[in-house]
C-alpha cells in the first residue's frame, strides 16, 4: 500500500509538476468555480452562459485526468481502491458523459447542476483524508476483466449521477408549472417531456452498463464463488432496484414526479453503498509499491 | 428649415392613435410608389422606410435643409392626409437622437409591446428592402447594421425579452415549457370564441400542425376550423376524446364546467406517460378544478395567465434603464463614428 499524498513516479514531465491530488484539487475547484458562477447568474436573474460553463467543466475534467491518469500509474492499473478514488471516478464518469452527451441536452442548468454535483464529489472525497489513507496497487492482479467490470460498474454510476440530476431538474420543473411560478430561472429549465425522455434513456443506458459489468463481473466469480462479497450484492441490488424502475416506467407504473424522486433515492442509495463495496475488497494481490517524490 | 444630416420622422402608436394609423398605413402599392418618389427627391442622399401597424417612420441623411420636409410633404400627398394634420403627431428627430431612437426600436423598447422581437425582423426586412433598391449609403448601412448588433447585445445582455405578456401567448409559453415543440402537439380548442381563436392563432404562429374546434354551436365550429385550417369535433364527443389531445384550450361560454375530473382522469389511464395541459379561459369556469390534482395533469385559468403575462411585463419594465444604458454607450461610439460623414450646414461633405 502506498501512503497517502504521495506522489507516484511518472515519466510524463507535465504530471511531475504536481501531485495527483493537487491535480485533483484543481479540477474539484474549476468545478466549484462554475457552481458559484452559475449561482451568481441564477441569483441576478440570468442564464448561466453555456459557454463559460462547458469551458470550466472542460478544462477541469482535463486536470481531473491527469490526476487520475497519475493515481491510476501508481496504483497500477483503473484507480479504483478506495473510497476516495470511488466517489473521483464517478465524478469523473458523470462529467465525461456531460462533455459529451449532456451538453446535447442544450440545458445550461444540466451544466450548472453537474458543477455542482462533481464538485460536492470530488470536495467531499478530498476533504475527507481517511478515505484516502491506503492506496491499494494492482487491485486487479492480472485480471483486466475484472478492472473492466469493476470501471464499467462505476462509469454506470456516473449515468446515474447524471439521472439524479435530470430528476432534480424534472421536479423543479413540475413545481414551477404546478406552483404557477414559470419566470426568473424556472425559464431556464427545460420542457417536461423532454426531461422525462432524457431521464429513460439514461436509465436504460445506466441500467445496460451496470447489467453488462455484473455479466463481465460474473465469469471470473462463478469460478471462485468464495469472492462473491457484499460487495458484489450490493451493486447486484442497485441494479436491480434500478431494473425494476425502468421496468415499472416502461408499464406506466412509475411516472413524472414519482419516477423522478425513485431515481433520486436509488442514486443516494447507489452513493451510500460504494463505501460497502470498498470495505468488501479483498487484500490488493500484489506487493507494494512506493515511488520516490519528484514534484518539481 | 432644419439642418440637413440624419434624420427620421414619422408618426407611431405613442402620439397617433389607430384612427390616425390607419389612415397613414402605407399599402404595398403606395409604399414602392412612394419610395419611387423619394428616390427623385433632390437633396436626398440616403433613405430607407420603416412601415408597420404602430409605426411609419422615414429615415434619412438629407444633403439640403428641405430634403426632410420635402420627404413629409410626398408622403402626406400620397396618403391624401392634411400636412398640417400630420403635423400633429409627426415624430421628427435628428443626430443623434435618431441613432437612439433607433436602436430602442430594435430592441422593442419603443413597442407598445414592451421587449417584443417582431420590430427587430420588420426592422431588417426595411432595411433589406432599403439596400436592394439602393437608397442607403455608408450612413444609413453603418448605422442600421450597428443598430442591429446592439439590439443583440442588449437582448442577450438583459431580460427586456423574457416572458410573454399577452395572455395567449403566454398559454403557449406554458405548452412550451410541458411539452418542449409544438410540431407533435395536437390541440383541440373548446368554444369558437374571440379569445379562443386568438390563442389557438398564437399556438399556429409557434409550429401547431394538430388543431381541433370543438363549439356547442357546430357551425361556428365549422366556421372557425374553416379559417384556421383544422378540423372539428361534435361537442358531445368531447370528453370521450380527452386522451386524444394534449393541449385544451376551453373558452367557451357555457354556464357550468364542459370538463369533468373523472373524464379527465379516465382519459389519462389511456396515455398516462405523456401530459395533459388544460387552458382555461373560460368565465365561468369550463374545466373542473379537481383535474389539477390528476398526476401529468396541468390546468391554468385565466387569473393564471394573466398574473404570469403581468408579471413579465412588470419584469421587462424593470429592465428599460439597464437597456437604455447599454444602448446610450453603443450609440455614443455609433455617433463618433458617423458624425464626420453627415452633410453639414457649412458644407462639409455636402453635395
Amino acid at each position: 500500500m502506498l501512503a497517502s499524498g504521495a506522489p507516484s513516479h511518472i515519466n510524463g514531465e507535465m504530471l511531475a509538476i504536481f501531485t495527483d491530488r493537487e491535480w485533483l484539487w484543481g479540477a474539484a475547484a474549476l468545478y466549484l468555480a462554475g457552481f458559484l458562477l452559475g449561482t451568481v447568474s441564477l441569483l441576478r436573474g440570468g442564464r448561466p452562459s453555456n459557454i463559460v460553463m462547458y469551458s470550466l467543466i472542460a478544462v477541469g475534467f482535463v486536470i481531473q485526468n491527469l490526476g487520475l491518469a497519475e493515481r491510476g500509474r501508481a496504483v497500477g492499473g483503473c484507480p479504483l481502491g478506495n473510497n476516495f478514488e470511488l466517489f473521483q471516478f464517478t465524478a469523473w464518469s458523470a462529467i465525461t458523459l456531460y462533455l459529451f452527451v449532456g451538453v446535447t441536452f442544450r440545458s445550461s442548468l444540466l451544466g450548472y447542476f453537474t458543477a455542482c454535483l462533481t464538485a460536492a464529489l470530488t470536495f467531499l472525497s478530498l476533504s475527507l483524508p481517511a478515505w484516502d489513507s491506503t492506496r491499494r496497487v494492482h487491485i486487479f492482479g492480472q485480471n483486466p476483466w475484472i478492472e473492466f467490470h469493476a470501471a464499467l460498474a462505476l462509469f454506470s454510476y456516473g449515468v446515474f449521477a447524471l439521472l439524479a440530476l435530470t430528476s432534480v431538474l424534472f421536479i423543479l420543473r413540475i413545481y414551477s408549472l404546478q406552483s404557477k411560478r414559470i419566470g426568473g430561472w424556472f425559464s431556464f429549465l427545460p420542457s417536461v417531456l423532454d426531461l422525462d425522455h432524457i431521464g429513460v434513456r439514461l436509465l436504460w443506458a445506466g441500467v445496460v452498463l451496470l447489467g453488462a459489468s455484473l455479466a463481465v463481473g460474473s465469469v471470473y466469480w462463478l469460478r471462485d464463488p468464495a469472492k462473491v462479497g457484499i460487495g458484489m450484492l450490493t451493486t447486484a441490488w442497485v441494479w436491480v432496484a434500478y431494473a425494476v424502475a425502468l421496468a415499472m416506467r416502461i408499464r406506466g407504473r412509475l411516472l413524472a414526479k414519482r419516477f423522478a424522486w425513485t431515481c433520486l433515492v436509488l442514486f443516494a442509495v447507489a452513493l451510500l453503498s460504494l463505501p460497502l463495496v470498498d470495505a468488501s475488497r479483498h487484500p490488493a494481490p500484489a506487493a507494494e509499491v512506493r515511488f520516490p517524490r519528484n514534484n518539481a | 428649415m432644419s439642418a440637413p444630416g440624419i434624420f427620421v420622422i414619422g408618426a407611431n402608436h405613442h402620439r397617433a392613435p389607430i384612427e390616425v394609423r390607419e389612415k397613414l398605413s402605407l399599402g404595398a402599392e403606395n409604399e414602392a410608389a412612394l419610395q419611387a418618389e423619394l428616390a427623385g427627391l433632390p437633396g436626398l442622399r440616403e433613405f430607407a422606410v420603416l412601415s408597420t401597424c404602430n409605426r411609419i417612420e422615414f429615415y434619412g441623411v438629407a444633403a439640403d435643409a428641405e430634403a426632410a420636409a420635402k420627404v413629409e410633404a410626398a408622403f402626406c400627398n400620397r396618403q391624401h392626409f392634411d400636412a398640417a394634420e400630420f403635423g400633429k403627431f409627426r415624430m421628427d428627430l435628428r443626430g443623434r437622437e435618431v441613432l437612439q431612437h433607433l436602436v430602442e426600436v430594435a430592441v422593442g423598447l419603443d413597442s407598445q409591446m414592451l421587449g417584443e422581437t417582431e420590430i427587430f425582423g420588420q426592422l431588417k426586412e426595411a432595411y433589406a428592402a432599403a439596400q436592394a433598391r439602393k437608397s442607403t449609403g455608408p450612413v444609413l448601412n453603418r448605422v442600421f447594421q450597428k443598430a442591429f448588433q446592439a439590439a443583440k447585445h442588449v437582448r442577450s445582455s438583459t431580460a427586456i425579452t423574457v416572458g410573454q405578456v399577452s395572455v395567449a401567448n403566454v398559454a403557449v409559453e406554458l405548452a412550451l415549457n410541458i411539452f418542449g415543440t409544438l410540431a407533435e402537439a395536437r390541440i383541440l380548442l373548446l368554444g369558437a370564441g374571440d379569445i379562443g381563436e386568438k390563442t389557438a392563432k398564437a399556438f399556429q404562429s409557434r409550429g401547431a400542425a394538430s388543431l381541433t374546434v370543438s363549439s356547442r354551436h357546430i357551425e361556428r365550429a365549422a366556421e372557425l376550423a374553416a379559417q384556421l385550417g383544422a378540423s372539428a369535433l361534435p361537442f358531445d364527443q368531447r370528453e370521450a376524446r380527452i386522451a386524444d389531445f394534449d393541449v385544451i384550450v376551453c373558452s367557451t361560454a357555457a354556464p357550468n364546467t364542459v370538463v369533468s375530473t373523472v373524464a379527465t382522469a379516465m382519459a389519462m389511464r389511456k396515455r398516462p406517460a405523456r401530459p395533459l395541459f388544460y387552458i382555461d379561459l373560460a368565465l365561468p369556469r369550463d374545466v373542473e378544478t379537481g383535474v389539477a390534482e390528476i398526476q401529468n395533469v396541468f390546468l391554468y385559468n385565466l387569473d393564471d395567465l394573466a398574473k404570469i403575462a403581468e408579471e413579465n411585463r412588470a419584469a421587462r419594465e424593470a429592465e428599460i434603464a439597464k437597456c437604455r444604458a447599454l444602448l446610450s454607450e453603443r450609440v455614443d461610439g455609433l455617433w463618433r463614428q458617423v458624425e464626420h460623414q453627415l452633410p453639414s450646414s457649412a458644407g462639409r461633405n455636402g453635395t
